[in-house]
């Protein structure tokens, strides 16, 4: 057992926190505001290594472990969990590729990504499927040598600015999961529709579309791992992703945490600061524990998935309890603040509202319960 | 050009800083250590220069703990080309740093033709390493340098004076140039270069191999201790216009007394 981190893993954390504390929080709330993505911002991350960190060395990337990969998605969900989420999108979606695509998909698809900045979007959800991903209708036919994609896709994040598609069909909805197919779908092909951008909650300067495909022609050579074959991928893209997202929920409780040890220190209240007062101290313990305890779930989560060990588990697990977590803790530092913190003038009720999607998106808290259970039950 | 960066690591600025228990240094244990920030504006300089004259090398030179590397480490993601650490104690005192890194350079085998440096540690604050090290490599010395021009042997280099005023040197290399906030704006190690830095040189040298013994001491430190703590503020009450008389009598009367300042 070891728990602490290489050299390079904190200079990584250190390079990745400086980028967050910089660059992404002091424009978190000007970008929340506006509902804009932040491309300037988006760019200088991609400059600095740290977007799109699933791509292997061998394609242009870092070949960056698990582990690195969490150690920085936390660290720039602390600067910005919206931001994030633009960030983080683009490795949902190349990591079909990297997981289920040949080698010359990869070199088609993801070296571009390393030689200027790209953005990718991920199509799985429907207007009528969210959690039953197996009972998506987006129909995938043959014709020839090509593919022709017709359906409809939902909150799609990136869409609007996506110059890659990666998209989960079917040849047959009655087959369900067994007719689930990924394609790779380039920006500007005929008959993809976007829809208007979505007034979100929170995460409100990531780009969040319906985006339609109307008989949308792609050549063969675009889809990944065969006919049929997407389920597979798609669950091993979730062991990867899962991890992540619960990652970025550690990091804005950090945030939250943060933010609230500060305040309780300055806000004086009974002529003492409110941190010498037990109710404001419970709060705070709390939220040190929770954040340790989700972020070793995170990390062995990542460590199982570096040893190739099945980690759909802990993944789960992780995104479950980090999840939650952060909402619990981000609605906690609006409690510590008080009158203050329901005001957009101080920073924390935005935590709140950017970490309720995270209980959301990428499987909800109740489906990572139905993934656990059903491990503990069918073993 | 062989172009030389001399950094410092210093505790990071949210660091509590908390005297050893006999007073003889701060404890080290706790600290995160950071590159001062001062030289991180060198170090970029160094980057800059070497762009802009072919076949450069930036060599960087530390002198303290090889506990932590960060520094060193920070300065070759950057892009520094490799790095110099004279392991010593983080406390030896300015005459006896300039003295190692004159050493250092001298074990590098290269001739400096530029010298890079911040104008002062923010640890110490002491700001006289980089004019003892000038002096003993007898080249010129220009410090809290916030604008850079010129070629690979003549430069112009601005400082600030007081009121905010530039004086402008000509400056024939090679020279040690101590920089300002606002020479530059340093550039972020990014990930690709903290991967190449793994593989780039790190020397270690002792303070024997460079020369420096205890003889070179010239300031022992006695103690350290925590500045005293501010007594609160005194409020007096001067609502009505019947207690002002009394009021600024009183506050006469501390000001000559206590504050001692009239």
């Amino acid at each position: 057992m070891d728990f602490t981190l290489t050299p390079e893993q904190l200079e990584i954390k250190d390079l990745a926190m400086k980028f967050a504390k910089n660059e992404m929080m002091p424009r978190a709330h000007e970008f929340d505001e506006k509902a804009t993505m932040p491309m300037d911002i988006l760019k200088k991350a991609w400059e600095l290594g740290l977007v799109n960190t699933c791509i292997p060395s061998e394609y242009g990337g870092n070949s960056f472990s698990a582990i690195d990969s969490m150690i920085i998605t936390e660290a720039l969900a602390y600067g910005c969990m919206g931001m994030n989420t633009a960030i983080m999108a683009n490795d949902l979606a190349l990591l079909p590729i990297v997981i289920g695509g040949t080698d010359e998909q990869k070199k088609r698809f993801l070296t571009p990504f390393t030689e200027s900045y790209k953005i990718a979007a991920f199509c799985l959800t429907e207007p009528a499927n969210g959690s039953d991903a197996g009972g998506i209708k987006t129909l995938i036919k043959e014709d020839g040598d090509d593919l022709i994609i017709s359906g409809n896709k939902m909150w799609i994040t990136n869409a609007g600015y996506a110059d890659l598609f990666v998209l989960y069909g079917t040849t047959d909805p009655t087959l369900k999961h067994k007719g689930i197919t990924a394609v790779v779908i380039e920006k500007g092909t005929p008959g993809i529709e976007l829809g208007k951008k979505e007034d979100k909650m929170g995460h409100r300067c990531s780009d969040t579309r319906a985006v339609t495909f109307n008989n949308v022609r792609i050549p063969k050579k675009n889809m990944l791992g065969g006919l049929n074959q997407g389920w597979k991928i798609a669950m091993k893209t979730l062991d990867h992703s899962r991890p992540m997202v619960a990652a970025s929920a550690v990091g804005g409780a950090t945030c939250a945490y943060d933010h609230s040890v500060k305040y309780a220190k300055e806000r004086i209240q009974f002529n003492v600061p409110i941190s010498s007062h037990q109710a404001i101290q419970f709060m705070i313990a709390e939220m040190a524990l929770k954040i340790e305890a989700a972020r070793l779930l995170v990390h062995k989560a990542a460590w199982l998935l570096d040893n190739h060990q099945p980690n759909t588990l802990l993944a789960s697990y992780a995104k479950a309890f980090a999840a939650d977590s952060c909402m619990q803790i981000t609605t906690d530092a609006v409690q510590i603040y008080g009158g203050y913190g329901y005001s957009k003038e101080y920073p924390v009720e935005k935590l709140m509202r950017d970490a309720k999607l995270i209980q959301v998106y990428e499987g909800t808290s109740q489906i990572q319960r139905l993934v656990i259970a059903k491990e503990i039950f069918t073993r | 050009m062989n172009i030389f960066v001399c950094v410092k690591q210093v505790p990071d600025t949210e660091t509590k800083i908390i005297p050893t228990a006999d007073g003889s240094f701060i404890e080290t244990n706790s600290i995160k250590w950071i590159m001062n920030p001062y030289d991180e504006y060198a170090v970029e300089q160094a980057l800059l220069v070497q762009a802009a004259n072919a076949g450069s090398t930036v060599t960087v030179l530390r002198v303290g703990s090889s506990k932590d590397t960060e520094a060193l480490r920070t300065a070759m993601a950057m892009g520094a080309d490799e790095a110099y650490l004279v392991e010593a104690q983080d406390n030896l005192d300015s005459y006896m740093i300039a003295k190692a890194l004159k050493g250092a350079i001298a074990k590098s085998g290269k001739t400096p033709d530029l010298i890079l440096s911040g104008k002062q540690a923010i640890d110490d604050d002491c700001l006289q390493v980089p004019q003892i090290l000038a002096t003993m490599l007898n080249m010129p010395s220009v410090s809290v340098v916030v604008n850079y021009e010129g070629s690979a042997t003549d430069i112009t280099v601005k400082r600030e004076v007081e009121g905010g005023a530039l004086e402008i040197y000509g400056v024939k290399l090679p020279a040690l140039i101590a920089c300002n906030k606002g020479i530059n704006t340093p550039r972020y190690a990014s990930l690709p270069g903290i991967m190449k830095a793994k593989k780039k040189p790190l020397t270690t040298l002792s303070l024997t191999d460079v020369g420096v013994s205890d003889a070179d001491k010239r300031v022992k430190y006695s103690n350290f201790q925590l500045p005293p703590e501010k007594p609160p503020g005194k409020k007096f009450d001067a609502t009505d216009a019947a207690k002002m008389a009394s009021v600024v009598k009183e506050v006469v009367g501390l000001l000559r007394t206590e504050a001692k300042v009239l």
